[in-house]
Parts: C-alpha cells; sequence; structure tokens
C-alpha cells in the first residue's frame, strides 16, 4: 500500500461521515423550509402563536441564563480558589444535569409541584401555577443548562491559578475590585463561550421543557415545542422547519462564535 | 495524618460557597431525593412489576442496544475523524472542526425534524435506501441514525487533545526500527488513546440512553418496537401514571449514575498514566 493511500481514506471518510450526519440534515432543515417559496417562509413568522413562542423562548432564557452566570462565576470562584472537603461532590452534582436524560430533569419538577402532589395543590388552591406554566419552564431551563458556564470557567480559571488575586490582595484591593479589575479580564472570552453555549441550549432545550409544559398554544410553548406542536399537526409541515432555521442560524452563530474565540485565545498565548 | 489549616488568602469563600450550596440544594438535591422518595410510596414488589413489565423491558432493550451501537459506530468514525484532523492538512479543515460540534449546539427537536426529513420515504437518504428495500424513518435504524448524530462529537472532542500529545518521535523511531504500519497502531497508538477512547465511547453511551428530542421524531413511536425508555416515561405521564414514571425514571436514573462512575474512574485512570 503506497504511503499517501491511509490520508486519502481517512479524510474521505471524514468527509463521507460528517457529510452525512450533520451537513445533509442541516441542508433539509432550509431545503424543508424555503420548499413552498420564500413567501410561505415569511408567512410562517406571521402566525400569532409562532410570535407569542419566540417571545416566551426570548423570556425564558432571559430568566435562566442570568442567573446561571451568576450561579457559574460564583461557583466556579469558589471552587478554583479554595480548598475545601467535599469539593468533589460539589463538582459531580455540578455536572449531575449532563447525565440525567432532560425527560427525568422535568418529571423531578413536576413531581415536586404538580397539582396531584399536596404542595402543588396548595400552591394552585392560592393561584400559583408552576407546572404548565412559565414558572415551571423556567426551572426545567434553569436545570438543565447549568453546568455550561460553570463547566467553561472551572478549567480556565484553574489554569490561571491565584497568583493575580493574591497579589492584589496584598496591594489592598478588595474583594469586588479583585474580581472586577482582575479576574473577569481574564476570564472574559471563557464566560462569554459559556453563556453563548449556555443560551443556546436555554432557548433550543426540548425534553425537560416539555414535560412540564403541558404545550398550551400562545402560552406554554416555547420555539421547540411549537416546532413539534406543527410537526406533527401536518397541515404546514413547512412552518415547523421555517421555525427550525431560526434556531438552526442560532446554533450556527453559536459554532462561529465558539471557533472565534478558540482562535483569540490561541493567538494571544503565543 | 496531619491536618493542614490554610489561611484563605482571598475573599469571597463564604458567599461564592453559600451561593452555590444553596442554588444546587435547591434545584439539584431536593428534586432528586423527592424523586427517589416518590418510588418509597410504592411497594417493592409494585416496582419491580413496574419496571419488569414487558413494554418497558422491549424499551430498555432498544434504549441499550441502539445506544450502544451507535456509541460503537462513533467511537470507530471519531477516531478517524479525530486522527484526519490532527494528523493531516486538507481543504476546509478549520471548517470541519469547527462543525463537529453541531449536535452539541444544535436544539434537540431541530435535529430530530431535520433528521426524518432526510430519512423519511421521500427523504434524499431515504429515496436511495427504499430503493434497496431498506426502510430507516420510523423504524429501529432510525432510532440508530437519531443516537449516532447526538453522540458524534463525543469521541472526536476527547481523543483530539490526547492525539495532539502523541509523539509523533515514538512512531517515526519504532518505524525506523521496522515496525510495521500495523504493529504502530497497534502497539504504540491504540494504547495511548485507549482511556480517551473509552472516556468518549461512555459519554456517548451516556448521552444516548437519556436522549428524548432527536428520536422521538424519527422513531415513530411504536409500542415495543421504536419506543425507547425516556418516550414511555412521557407516555405514562399523558397517562397521569406518575407511580409508573417515576418507577422507570429511576431505574433511567440508576443507568445514568453508573455511566457517569464509568467515565469519573476513566477519566482519573487516563490522568494518572499520562
Amino acid at each position: 500500500m503506497p504511503k499517501k493511500t491511509v490520508p486519502i481514506i481517512f479524510i474521505f471518510l471524514t468527509f463521507f461521515y460528517l457529510g452525512l450526519f450533520l451537513l445533509l440534515p442541516l441542508a433539509a432543515i432550509f431545503a424543508e423550509a424555503f420548499r413552498k417559496g420564500f413567501e410561505v417562509y415569511v408567512n410562517s413568522f406571521k402566525d400569532e402563536y409562532a410570535w407569542s413562542a419566540i417571545k416566551l423562548t426570548l423570556l425564558t432564557a432571559g430568566i435562566a441564563v442570568p442567573l446561571n452566570v451568576v450561579f457559574g462565576v460564583a461557583a466556579a470562584w469558589c471552587i478554583t480558589k479554595f480548598e475545601f472537603r467535599g469539593k468533589n461532590v460539589l463538582i459531580t452534582l455540578i455536572d449531575l444535569p449532563f447525565a440525567i436524560s432532560p425527560i427525568v430533569a422535568g418529571l423531578i419538577f413536576v413531581l415536586i409541584f404538580g397539582q396531584q402532589t399536596a404542595f402543588g395543590a396548595w400552591l394552585l388552591s392560592h393561584n400559583i401555577k408552576i407546572i404548565f406554566a412559565v414558572p415551571g419552564l423556567v426551572l426545567a431551563t434553569i436545570f438543565v443548562t447549568f453546568p455550561f458556564v460553570v463547566r467553561e470557567l472551572i478549567p480556565l480559571m484553574q489554569e490561571q491559578g491565584k497568583t493575580e488575586e493574591e497579589a492584589a490582595v496584598s496591594l489592598g484591593a478588595g474583594g469586588w475590585d479583585i474580581f472586577w479589575r482582575v479576574t473577569l479580564p481574564n476570564i472574559k472570552w471563557g464566560l462569554l463561550y459559556g453563556v453563548i453555549l449556555c443560551n443556546a441550549r436555554a432557548m433550543g432545550e426540548f425534553g425537560a421543557v416539555s414535560v412540564v409544559s403541558g404545550h398550551i398554544r400562545g402560552e406554554t410553548n416555547t420555539i421547540p415545542l411549537y416546532i413539534q406542536t406543527v410537526y406533527d399537526g401536518y397541515s404546514a409541515g413547512s412552518s415547523a422547519f421555517a421555525m427550525a432555521t431560526l434556531l438552526a442560524s442560532l446554533a450556527l452563530v453559536t459554532l462561529v462564535v465558539k471557533s472565534i474565540i478558540e482562535w483569540k485565545v490561541k493567538h494571544r498565548e503565543r | 495524618m496531619r491536618k493542614q489549616r490554610h489561611h484563605r488568602v482571598l475573599p469571597g469563600f463564604g458567599l461564592t460557597f453559600g451561593f452555590t450550596a444553596v442554588y444546587i440544594s435547591l434545584l439539584v438535591l431536593l428534586p432528586l431525593s423527592l424523586l427517589v422518595l416518590r418510588t418509597t410510596s410504592l411497594s417493592w414488589s409494585e416496582f419491580i412489576k413496574i419496571v419488569t413489565a414487558p413494554q418497558v423491558v422491549a424499551s430498555y432493550k432498544l434504549t441499550l442496544g441502539a445506544s450502544f451501537l451507535a456509541a460503537v459506530i462513533n467511537a470507530v468514525f471519531g477516531f478517524i475523524v479525530a486522527w484526519s484532523l490532527v494528523r493531516y492538512k486538507f481543504p476546509c479543515r478549520r471548517f470541519i472542526d469547527a462543525i463537529v460540534d453541531l449536535p452539541f449546539a444544535m436544539p434537540t427537536a431541530v435535529s430530530g425534524i431535520a433528521l426524518t426529513a432526510v430519512c423519511a420515504p421521500n427523504g434524499w437518504v431515504g429515496s436511495v435506501a427504499s430503493s434497496f428495500g431498506v426502510k430507516i424513518a420510523y423504524t429501529q435504524l432510525g432510532v440508530l441514525v437519531a443516537l449516532i448524530f447526538i453522540g458524534l462529537p463525543f469521541v472526536v472532542r476527547t481523543l483530539q487533545p490526547t492525539l495532539e500529545d502523541i509523539d509523533k518521535e515514538v512512531e517515526e523511531a519504532a518505524e525506523s526500527l521496522g515496525a510495521t504500519r500495523f504493529q504502530i497502531f497497534t502497539r504504540i497508538i491504540l494504547p495511548s488513546v485507549l482511556p480517551s477512547l473509552a472516556t468518549g465511547f461512555t459519554l456517548a453511551f451516556a448521552r444516548a440512553i437519556g436522549e428524548y428530542g432527536s428520536v422521538v421524531f424519527i422513531s415513530g413511536n411504536i409500542s415495543y418496537r421504536t419506543e425507547i425508555t425516556p418516550l414511555l416515561i412521557v407516555a405514562k405521564l399523558e397517562a397521569f401514571d406518575y407511580a409508573g414514571a417515576t418507577a422507570v425514571s429511576v431505574v433511567l436514573l440508576c443507568a445514568s449514575f453508573i455511566l457517569m462512575l464509568i467515565i469519573n474512574s476513566l477519566q482519573f485512570y487516563g490522568r494518572r498514566f499520562k
């Protein structure tokens, strides 16, 4: 076998595999969305339920992502700047949502707040609805997306160590000063990437959200749930794909930003 | 053992630890313990009866079997992709490298309808397959396709750093001593990437077991045939069978925990022998 054969086979297989499993489905979304022409595509967004789904998705992500950013920074600071007992347990707990099926994640909130429980019935008698309502969607979204920011920050902050912060302390800086002036500038790219990943997942989460949502059109349908409702209805399959192009574009933007940040970090090191 | 007491130089331990602990307890510990607690309202024999019902067992077999097969296929092709990205220069390499993460970034429901569109009998791949008499969408093969898609990045991303670390000189030395390419692969490359390969495989496997969104659309959800375990839980919930849904969830949760333990020990093993 000549020396060049193996690389050619490997590169061919790489293109074949990724083309078949990644590029073809990606292209299919856009092809299906525009199948009936541009006008039908645009009209898909004029549906009032489509609009309320977009607004609800923005609202859910708008609450979940900032909360998880605050948590992510606090948890990463705590884990990387201090030594304490039970640190590994804490890290394992932070990883849990990655390991748990999104369906189970949704179910745990139904079991706490659902109407079939005493607590849920009590809440309902006080006119507080959590399951089949927006608070449930937000809770489920927070649960499945909270590891993203911490997971990005921990390796980064571990690598940077704490000497710079300690120097700042010895020069008399306070805690918040250290965070804003020393730590944040060092971690900003990692943090940004974590936020973007967290946001992409928050806007696209399907399994956990579908368990707690109840699929009420115009009220508890986020974009992914709206896509399912329309898709299963068959009447306007192309408008399901039209909405899907929004989320697919968000995914592509996420990948582009990731590449840019990786490139930036790599070139700053040199 | 001497007890060491560190004086904490940096501020903020109390604040950050307190906030983290409260957040995690309210969001993870409390709900999960409630889930387990809820199953104790069932007697042991009731629990066993629910989780070993024929329909449930059929769903385990499909979920485990398809997830395992998908992880095997991803391990083989993931190695090929990672190797090509690390060792060879070719056009669009940067693009290919970036696109590998697509299944991470893409919402699962979108992946689900996209894969269904490609694999349906009138789709791009489905129409070719059906001319050979093979049905992909709405069969177990469709479930496999979806699980391959969502597990694809794991092996590539865990292998890449390890492959970058391998010293090429060792291979060159082996070659100069007369080793064949097969020997170099089995004696040098494979042993050094094995821990990462196993980690990537298990990560892909674990992810596939819990997957829901990308599978529901392509599987067709036929009981006993294409119904995966997460979908069965949803079906039980929709029938207001909370006890049943909880019992099956606990089984699924146990499977996830076991896999997580395996992943952690693999990573520990990988670090120790670096």
